[in-house]
């Protein structure tokens, strides 16, 4: 509102400055008001016509404004003209095709020295542990929200959102040297054996890989990882739930958890869905952490336990080592493929984020 | 029928008990991984900083000793590339969005696009610099054609950009219209009195944003596999390839010897500690409301 009131008011000293200066060489050059004025007028004027620099300004803003587009549009670009080679080879069916390898009688879907390149493995890694990652990341976010925005006492409930803050705040790369030297060995010792004896009849989990990577592992430190932004945006979007909703249901004769799960998450169920969502995008894309204990094998397996490889972690162990054109294409197209897919997934969790963060202060009033 | 009923709210408290058990136990399972980080980081990191680390580069492998006196170099390098790219572009699309465009779609298509950036995996924005600077050789991008410091910085400095930008935006919306309306009834020109009154007020929040764009970027890994490539000597020269210390951690950690093993887990603790006090003083401004004070 303001701002259209603002400007008429830059434009005055403008006409202030035509009609003085008429006035003053014109009607009466000895007026002793106008002499007195003068000077303060003079130094109002001699800030100058702000008329053009105002307008370079905005344009120059403006411009900035436009490059975030700019941006989108070049990576979406690049990664198509460098990706031509591949879709002229394989076409769509790069997403799907297989290839059984003759001596072996098994499939083969990413031989980079016969030229045979399939992104389907890669794309079995990413699904399932992302999913891996939620099954185990959305649990703990929520209840870690709950907790915090429900139960906690006031004292500890800032030290324990930055602690959660904090755990956003470290690099991949350092989740992954965790993960490396201390997740895998635990995992590898500990808990994989235990899942074998126990869930080993599922066919999920399978004793035949010694190393401790594979999927299980690229699962647990990508939860560990998209735990933060889950849990603040849960947080979020449960904060905005007016509190008269929770006065309504106790007034009710409620207990608390009935307080939070008929007041409190079934109002902010949309935007807790566009918080998993968030962190589902995040898990697609990242990529160190997963890459240095996933395993590194381009193969589908059902256990969870066998080594594995992601769409975004193939691109970073073999990007630097690719000799042919056609590998490097193959790569670029699994990360045109890994862009359109976060941008899909991070616009629909950024439209319901934005439809309750958005709609819950007019309700609340 | 009143046994029923005692049974039903017995039933009930017992759950509301349960699920405060399990809300308690979900936080305490979300903190034992960043506690078990923490301490891990400083046990192993700590034990292998000395003077060295930060003074000498790398020895060749097998031998001990050694530091990463050139990855640090390198990653201030790039990093600083990336400021001067990222935290203009980044303040001047928050402007955009807080002082000319409240409100309109374009404002709105701007604020929805910078949130999708955001989220853009970093290493499809390595390829796509790789593809733009690095792959090819054009004589309207500088230092195209081959691996270089600054295809790197300006892959870091992209990334910069939607985070800067969206922070500006959220402290310029901070300030109060009655300071925009003090300094335009001093006829100052609007640009001035977005530059100097508005976003001055509201500088302490912008440059915290800054930080946090800053710590992000100051641990990438994927962008620069492909763009800075690393260097095992010290360099300090854009045209030519860049260690940057969460590179060399990565290559640390892969390879086979506890030397370079003990560099990456001392690489990590420092790169931690940088991270953490940049995290926490953008706490200290943002919760001591600084902006608060100009209102």
């Amino acid at each position: 509102m303001s701002v259209e009131v603002k400007v008429p008011e830059i434009r005055v000293p403008r006409s202030l400055r035509e009609q003085p200066t008429s006035s003053r060489t014109g009607k009466s050059p000895g007026d002793p008001i106008q002499e007195e004025q003068s000077p303060v007028r003079r130094f109002l004027l001699s800030r100058g016509n702000s008329a053009l620099a105002d307008r370079c300004f905005r344009w120059l803003m403006v411009l900035c404004a436009y490059s975030i587009f700019a941006i989108v549009g070049l990576i979406a670009w690049r990664l198509m003209v460098s990706s031509q080679l591949t879709w002229h080879e394989f076409g769509v069916g790069f997403f799907w095709k297989s290839f059984i390898n003759p001596e072996t009688h098994r499939p083969l879907y990413w031989d980079p020295v016969n030229g045979f390149f399939s992104a389907i493995p890669f794309i079995y890694g990413t699904l399932v542990s992302s999913f891996l990652a939620l099954l185990i990341a959305v649990p703990l976010g929520v209840g870690l929200a709950i907790f915090l925005t429900e139960m906690c006492p006031r004292a500890l409930r800032g030290s324990l959102a930055f602690l959660t803050e904090l755990l956003a705040a470290i690099p991949s790369i350092v989740y992954g040297l965790w993960a490396f030297f201390v997740l895998v060995p635990l995992l590898r010792e500990h808990v994989n054996p235990l899942l074998v004896s126990l869930l080993g009849w599922t066919g999920f989990f399978e004793n035949d890989n010694p190393t401790g990577l594979g999927f299980l592992a690229g699962g647990v430190i990508l939860a560990i990882m998209i735990l933060p932004i889950i849990s603040s945006l849960t947080r979020e979007v449960m904060m905005a739930v007016p509190h008269s909703q929770r006065e309504a249901v106790l007034a009710l004769g409620a207990t608390r958890w009935e307080m939070i799960r008929v007041g409190v998450l079934r109002n902010a169920r949309i935007g807790i869905v566009g918080g998993i969502i968030l962190g589902l995008g995040r898990a697609l894309g990242e990529t160190m952490a997963v890459t240095m204990v996933i395993g590194d094998a381009p193969e589908i397996h059902k256990s969870l336990l066998a080594n594995g490889n992601s769409m975004a972690s193939v691109i970073a162990s073999e990007f630097s080592e690719a000799v042919s054109d056609m590998h490097r294409s193959a790569l670029i197209e699994i990360g045109l493929a890994l862009f359109l897919v976060t941008i899909v997934v991070n616009a629909c969790a950024q439209l319901l984020v934005w439809a309750v963060t958005r709609g819950a202060p007019a309700q609340a009033r | 029928m009143a046994s029923k009923q005692s049974l039903r709210a017995r039933w009930r408290a017992w759950t509301d008990a349960g699920v405060t058990v399990l809300a308690i136990l979900a936080t305490l399972t979300v903190v034992a991984p960043l506690a078990a980080i923490f301490g891990y980081l400083i046990y192993k990191g700590a034990s292998s900083l000395n003077l060295a680390f930060f003074t000498q580069i790398p020895k060749p492998e097998g031998e001990s000793g050694g530091g990463m006196a050139n990855a640090i170099v390198g990653s201030g390098v790039l990093l600083a590339l990336a400021s001067a790219i990222g935290i203009p572009i980044g303040i001047g699309g928050g402007i955009f969005l807080a002082e000319f465009g409240r409100g309109t779609k374009l404002a709105n298509a701007v604020r929805f696009t910078a949130d999708v950036l955001n989220g853009v995996p970093s290493i499809v924005m390595g390829l796509a610099v790789y593809s733009l600077v690095v792959s090819t050789h054009s004589r309207f991008i500088p230092f195209s054609g081959h691996f270089s410091a600054f295809s790197g910085g300006v892959a870091l400095g992209i990334m910069m950009i939607p985070t800067v930008c969206r922070t500006t935006e959220e402290m310029l919306l901070m300030v109060p219209n009655a300071v925009r309306e003090a300094a335009l009834g001093l006829g100052l020109p609007n640009w001035r009195s977005v530059l100097s009154i508005t976003v001055k007020t509201a500088s302490p929040g912008i440059i915290t944003g800054c930080m946090l764009a800053f710590a992000r970027v100051a641990g990438e890994t994927a962008p620069l596999i492909f763009t800075a490539f690393g260097n095992a000597f010290m360099n300090s020269n854009l045209n030519e390839p860049i260690e940057a210390l969460p590179l060399q951690i990565w290559v640390f950690a892969i390879s086979p010897y506890d030397d370079q093993h003990r560099l990456a887990w001392a690489g990590a603790l420092v790169l931690i500690v940088l991270i953490v006090l940049a995290v926490s003083l953008v706490r200290y401004v943002t919760g001591r409301g600084v902006l608060k004070g100009a209102s």
